[in-house]
């Protein structure tokens, strides 16, 4: 056999060239992403179609046409409503939520005691913005204070009555106040009862588990709206005659009570997805039940449900909205009360005042979510696959 | 040997107070105690607080004269019907809401969920914005969004909005045309159930004759045409006996026709809406959660791209939609009670007024609670067989 002639072998390495000009660029990207086949291509005319004839009218509404400031409603009518705005004149009345910001933010809390609310917002974003760090030593301590110690202070700086303060009543408070207040406390009662429940549930003892069982299945079978009114029918009927309860105690004891049945469901979920094998090496340890859980059970049942709680804190600070309908004036029960303000009264005011009530809850729901995709991602130690 | 009998001679009990199943024992008569005790008291408060309000218990009040309106009722209802039809009435309304809200929200859930999905950049954009939006914005804002921000600001009867069909919209609701029913007609439903009938039937004998000898047979389209043709078939037999009803403008009103209020129609809307933001989200979840495997293996097999969605993606996707579906489903039922904050008559607006009148609290929350209970049960026991037939069979 003659030995192969090998000279055919280039010796020195091709240059690279630039990849061809159909696959590179922003003409690709749209062949690929916009018009790869006759289907796709009707489908983003009718998407563009859609975008065309909503996005302008928005932008338009929300922001060009939209009036900012004004002393009352005449600024948001047109002539023939009896305002200045030209006939046919559609814009955002922003100058009926710039009028109503103080109210919406705390209600009819006393104007010169409003520095007591925001002391307390300001203690809370301090508090908080260092437990959400996950850079940040010290979490122990951080997360007494703010579960524990800011609960307490800003008690006594929201309803007032010591250390000279002015005692305000929870009648008056509105707006964001009753809305951040109300799910900071129904989250931190709720998430220690849903864990209580989850592990009655799956309790060894029949009476115990019975009774979880039926409260649990019980309250997520009823509308929140349900639990409310029976908080605020029942219990005056449940307490010896002559004993009264706030009304804002009663929505507290609602949402959380009904957030805690959710939340046991989530945290059962995780009990049931950690392997026999850890419980029975906790118990070869010799831990007993409430260390086994502490330390062995809890902390990896909980990491799995993680997107499950924030989902239910998210439903729990929407669900918050429904106190409006026991006629306590939350973030949207104060937007609502106002459309009733003859100064106001106009065809924009509602929308513009319901929008920018769903920007702000919009805004907490989205960070919320936001930031339980990063601390899962940031905790996962190689569950998934 | 040795080792076994020392075992068995030395029950090896410390204490009665560390032995578990004492300590259980002890622990579970405790909660009893302490539940037995609060219902006592809580049961004794109740009672000496009804005595003082002179209000007897029972369910006896059910029988009396309501005295109040009801906007929407789909039976017969008036002033001089007894509370417990008016909470029938109540009830009617919220299982119709939930019934066309969860087809609606299914429908754009789906279409939705699979546009995320979509490869194509701007649709999946779209559908994305919409999920992000409507998820994190509470239900009950949506309604009052449709209630007082565009159905309230919408014309007066005189200047209705006129729409295709002989429809109108205004701000007293959605008018469009009523069908009546004349002499006759009762064969259009018969056909309709004969078709549904006969279509199934086709159905079974296509699968049986498949599974025996491969041939397929066109079996969509089969029903199609006796589904849609039987009752077309019978309207035309039966002479035309189907009118229609057209809402007519008069000077201040309309009059005649079928009409929507903008009570009900901003709680469908808005329950429909805020709905399937969820629903496409756990679509979503689910088609993602069939491997790409399977996917590939069917076209490997031949099958074309809508085949293999249709007959390989989609069913195995079902196993794992249908269980979240379920509770989305329950969630729209239980979200329905929002009505009352519009006035839309449901089983919480009437139960909620009939306590007002009567003052029989403890009676109309056990009415409330029980009717919610079962609807959550039977909607569970539904779905489970459902999520049963469709689950994968191993061996």
């Amino acid at each position: 056999m003659q030995e192969h002639d090998m000279s055919w072998v280039r010796t020195e390495m091709a240059l690279a060239q630039p990849a061809p000009a159909g696959v590179t660029g922003f003409s690709a990207w749209v062949r690929k992403n916009l018009i790869a086949s006759t289907g796709d291509t009707i489908l983003t005319i009718i998407g563009f179609a859609l975008v065309v004839m909503i996005l302008p009218q928005i932008i338009n509404w929300a922001f060009i046409n939209a009036v900012w400031t004004g002393p009352n409603r005449t600024v948001c009518a047109t002539v023939a409503q009896g305002g200045i705005q030209p006939d046919g004149w559609s814009g955002a009345c922003w100058a009926f939520v710039n009028a109503k910001f103080g109210q919406i933010m705390f209600g009819t809390y006393p104007v010169e005691e409003r520095w007591r609310p925001i002391l307390v917002g300001i203690l809370l974003v301090v508090l908080m913005v260092p437990m959400l760090m996950p850079s940040v030593p010290r979490k122990g301590l951080n997360a007494l204070l703010l579960i524990v110690g800011l609960p307490i202070v800003s008690f006594f700086l929201l309803v007032g009555g010591a250390f000279g303060l002015e005692h305000v009543e929870t009648a008056r408070w509105g707006g964001l106040l009753v809305t951040l207040s109300l799910s900071f406390v129904a989250i931190v009662v709720s998430l220690p009862l849903g864990i209580m429940l989850a592990l009655g549930r799956r309790s060894r003892m029949p009476v115990v588990k019975m009774l979880c069982v039926i409260f649990i299945e019980a309250v997520r079978g009823i509308p929140l709206i349900t639990v409310l009114f029976m908080a605020s029918v029942m219990l005056p009927l449940f307490l010896p005659p002559g004993v009264t309860f706030d009304k804002y105690l009663r929505a507290l004891i609602g949402v959380s009570l009904f957030a805690a049945a959710y939340m046991a469901e989530v945290v059962r979920g995780g009990l049931q997805a950690i392997p026999k094998g850890q419980y029975e090496g906790a118990d070869s340890l010799g831990l007993g039940y409430w260390q086994k859980m502490y330390f062995i059970v809890m902390p990896q049942a909980l990491k799995l449900v993680i997107p499950g709680i924030v989902n239910t804190f998210i439903g729990m600070f929407k669900d918050t909205s429904l106190v409006t309908i026991i006629s306590m004036f939350d973030l949207l029960g104060i937007v609502k009360q106002n459309f009733s303000d003859a100064n106001w009264a106009t065809a924009q005011t509602a929308k513009s005042g319901l929008i920018f009530a769903a920007f702000v809850f919009w805004l907490f729901c989205f960070g919320m979510s936001r930031y339980s995709m990063y601390t899962e991602r940031r905790l996962d130690t190689g569950h998934k696959r | 040997m040795a080792s076994q009998e020392v075992l068995r001679e030395e029950p090896s009990r410390a204490s009665l107070i560390n032995d578990p199943k004492v300590r259980s024992i002890f622990y579970q008569c405790l909660v009893v105690a302490l539940l037995v005790s609060g219902v006592w008291w809580i049961v004794h408060n109740t009672i000496v607080n009804l005595t003082n309000l002179h209000i007897a218990s029972g369910f006896a009040f059910l029988r009396g004269r309501a005295g109040f309106d009801i906007s929407d009722t789909a039976i017969a209802y008036t002033s001089d019907s007894t509370y417990g039809r008016a909470i029938i009435v109540g009830l009617i309304n919220t299982l119709i809401v939930a019934f066309v809200g969860i087809i609606t929200a299914t429908i754009i859930g789906f279409i939705v969920g699979i546009g995320r999905l979509s490869k194509n950049w701007l649709i999946q954009k779209i559908c994305t914005v919409y999920v992000e939006v409507f998820r994190n914005i509470p239900p009950l804002l949506v309604i009052f969004f449709w209630y007082s921000g565009v159905l309230a600001v919408l014309p007066a009867p005189r200047d209705s909005i006129n729409l295709p069909f002989g429809s109108f919209l205004n701000q007293r609701g959605f008018y469009f045309p009523r069908a009546v029913w004349g002499d006759g007609s009762w064969l259009i439903p018969v056909g309709l159930l004969v078709g549904i009938a006969m279509a199934w039937f086709v159905a079974r004998k296509a699968h049986q004759r498949q599974m025996a000898t491969g041939q397929q047979f066109p079996v969509f389209w089969t029903s199609l045409a006796l589904i849609i043709g039987l009752p077309l078939l019978a309207y035309v037999l039966s002479g035309f006996p189907v009118t229609f009803d057209f809402p007519k403008q008069s000077t201040f009103n309309l009059t005649g026709g079928f009409v929507v209020k903008p009570e009900f129609l901003s709680l469908y809307l808005a329950l429909s809406f805020y709905t399937a933001a969820f629903i496409a989200e756990i679509v979503r979840a689910g088609i993602r959660g069939v491997a790409k495997g399977q996917s590939e293996a069917s076209s490997a097999l031949g099958l074309r791209a809508g085949q293999a969605l249709r007959l390989v993606v989609v069913p195995q996707a079902m196993r794992i939609v249908i269980p979240p579906l379920a509770s989305q489903y329950l969630n729209l039922t239980k979200n329905s009670s929002l009505a009352i904050a519009i006035g839309y008559p449901d089983l919480t607006a009437t139960t909620g007024t009939v306590l007002n009148q009567t003052g029989q609290a403890v009676e109309c929350v056990v009415i409330m609670m029980v009717i919610y209970l079962a609807i959550s049960l039977l909607t569970s026991l539904f779905m489970n067989w459902f999520n049963a037939k469709m689950a994968l069979v191993e061996r």
